[in-house]
């Protein structure tokens, strides 16, 4: 079995997990088994049912009040009795910070290889190898897996989300869940706005931007693209952008369809959180720019000139 | 208290990567750093121990290494940290360094492990969390800042989408990230000179195998030339009729 480590927002699962799923159909298919997909916490019979859609053929749920925190420990004990009753071979999770958070552990519990951060299918699955990057992004490897089981985490966006619909069964499991350890005293959710992860397109900006007062023009953009925002490290660190926003090397790495580089210079340690973007645009005054070798398309020019004309024109197309 | 912080020696972020037929990362030439997030938790580690009021009483750095690991170990040990294990063996995936590491430290009482978030060569995002699990205590990942008072560690991790700041008793794994500290902390003359003198155990490997192995490394395919535009208008048309992207 292909084990799926599901996650919701409120009970409503995102395209995350219906990307998971297909992911996951798609190697069952290779490897001639089925796909059991996993939810925590309280979730709706027929959003559960959804997963169905994608290619889950067993939806499991487990919910507990003692699961409301997610204790690392115990979401890892959680995971690994579906593990072990589903007989899984291969656990996915998503690349993102709750799967990176428990993937590690159901690896040690299991000795099962951890491939983080893949993008495609295994190349092949007897022997098991499967490509992911290495060196930031600067380049890639392939993987040969030794261990019986395997756990992946995918980058999100990467593999898109496939329609295979089955009937999915649903099943509750009753577990006991010991009391979390760890007491959460303060949580901040940002509502209402594309997370940067999940975005379909970025727009992010850079020193060229000149001040964190310049952002408005970024933030409508991306609205209008319903995508998220970012910015590059010197951003972050003047305080111009929240430090969640800052993609790279030393901080999220991310790959959207579109991402719109405005006023960065495309440093190599940049380009290390945004270089699988499907598509790059850059606009830049600055010609010798490094961020113009790894653009798709591009604009030399002023930031501040462009974008609003950017933004009328999009406005047009969307109209 | 005592804390223990996993260090990776990895190429310089500036590096071009080179590979020998694709079979071995190619070394020549190559500058070796502290992993970008490691630097970050040894100087938050060693703030929390200044501000322990001696509660922390010391602050060990560990890396699974060959010899050549050690001048980029004393690094850690001019930063501040007391001393330095080296596991002498080469890095051969995440769960090996995991063993080896827990295996190392099993009964030596840590409180807290602090292990950055990613390499940032085999980018294996595992070694932290799986030193918890091995060891069978908590772990917090994620976190971009922590707290030490009243003998609880007050952690904020980043969640999908917003924070949390927790409370957390020892001993635990915290794996971090950024912001966690500002600036890596630079050694100042005196820190070098007593870096020499700080004890550098090596302790031998306890053959802990790897459960992969990397076969053929690839480089990016060249990207073709970018395609320069004049103005907005025409970058909207590309982008939607023939990139097919808006
Ligand atoms: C260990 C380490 C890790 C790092 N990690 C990261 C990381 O994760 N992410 C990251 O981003 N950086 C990282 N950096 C920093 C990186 O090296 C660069 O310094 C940084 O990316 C530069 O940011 P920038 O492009 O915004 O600024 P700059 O390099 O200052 O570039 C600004 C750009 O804006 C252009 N510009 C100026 N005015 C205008 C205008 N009016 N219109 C259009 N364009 C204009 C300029 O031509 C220039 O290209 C790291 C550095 C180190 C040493
Ligand atoms: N060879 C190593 N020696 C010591 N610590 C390591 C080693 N490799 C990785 N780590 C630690 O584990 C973290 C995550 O590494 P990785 O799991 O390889 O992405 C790093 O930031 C280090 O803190």
């Amino acid at each position: 079995m292909i084990l799926i480590y599901t996650q919701n927002w409120d009970g409503k699962f995102k395209k995350l997990s219906y990307e998971l799923v297909s992911y996951g159909a798609a190697i069952a298919k290779q490897m001639n088994t089925e796909v059991v997909a996993l939810s925590i916490g309280n979730v709706a019979n027929n959003e559960l049912q959804s997963l169905g859609k994608y290619g889950a053929s067993k939806v499991v749920s487990v919910n507990d009040p003692n699961l409301s925190v997610v204790d690392n420990k115990i979401y890892a004990k959680t995971i690994s009795e579906a593990v072990n009753k589903y007989n899984a071979k291969v656990i996915l999770f998503a690349n993102n910070n709750e799967g990176k958070a428990i993937a590690p552990r159901i690896s040690a519990k299991f000795k099962a290889a951890l491939i983080t951060g893949v993008g495609k299918l295994p190349k092949s699955v007897e022997p098991f190898v499967i490509c992911k990057k290495v060196y930031t992004g600067k380049a890639s490897v392939d993987v040969k897996v030794n261990s019986d089981i395997k756990v992946l985490t995918l980058f999100q966006n990467s593999f898109g989300v496939v329609e295979a619909p089955v009937d999915a069964e649903i099943e509750t499991l009753e577990l006991t869940i010991d009391t979390p350890t760890i007491k959460v005293i303060e949580q901040s959710k940002s509502t209402g706005k594309v997370l940067l992860n999940d975005a379909e397109i970025v727009v992010s900006g850079g020193r060229g931007m000149k001040s964190g007062d310049n952002w408005a023009g970024i933030e409508q953009l991306a609205e209008i693209l319903n995508g998220g925002t970012a910015c590059s490290r010197p951003v972050s660190d003047e305080g111009w952008r929240p430090h969640g926003e800052h993609v790279g090397q030393t901080g999220k790495i991310i790959a959207p369809n579109v991402y719109f580089a405005l006023g960065i210079s495309g440093a190599i340690q940049h380009l290390g959180g945004v270089s699988n973007s499907k598509c790059i645009v850059a606009i830049n005054t600055d010609k010798e720019a490094p961020i113009f070798e790894a653009a798709d398309y591009g604009i030399i020019g002023d930031v501040h000139k462009i974008l609003p004309e950017l933004i009328e024109e999009v406005k047009k197309l969307k109209s | 208290m005592k804390i223990l912080v996993c260090i990776s020696v990895v190429p310089d972020t500036t590096t071009k990567v080179k590979f020998i037929d694709g079979k071995e990362f190619d070394k020549a030439g190559v500058q070796w750093i502290i992993n970008p997030w490691d630097e970050l938790a040894l100087t938050r580690a060693l703030e929390l121990k200044e501000a322990s009021a001696g509660k922390i009483e010391k602050i060990t750095v560990v890396n699974v290494g060959a010899v050549e690991a050690e001048a980029t170990i004393r690094k850690a040990l001019a930063m501040g940290a007391d001393e330095a294990i080296r596991i002498n063996t080469t890095a051969k995936d995440t769960f090996s360094v995991a063993g080896e590491i827990s295996e190392a430290i099993k009964d030596q009482g840590f409180d807290v492990i602090f292990s950055g978030i990613e390499s940032s060569d085999f980018n294996g995002v595992g070694v932290g969390g799986m030193i918890a699990e091995i060891l069978d205590i908590q772990s917090v990942s994620a976190v971009s800042g922590i707290d030490f008072a009243d003998d609880v560690f007050k952690v904020k991790r980043d969640i999908d989408g917003g924070f949390e700041m927790l409370e957390v008793k020892a001993p635990f794994v915290a794996t971090v990230q950024k912001g966690i500290a500002i600036d890596p902390r630079i050694p100042n003359m005196r820190g070098i000179m007593m870096a020499k003198k700080k004890p550098l155990n090596v302790v031998e490997s306890a053959n802990c195998e790897p459960l992969s192995e990397y076969v053929q490394y690839e480089m990016p395919k060249p990207k073709p030339p970018v395609k320069l535009v004049e103005n907005a208008a025409e970058l909207v048309n590309v982008l939607h009729n023939e990139a097919k992207m808006l």
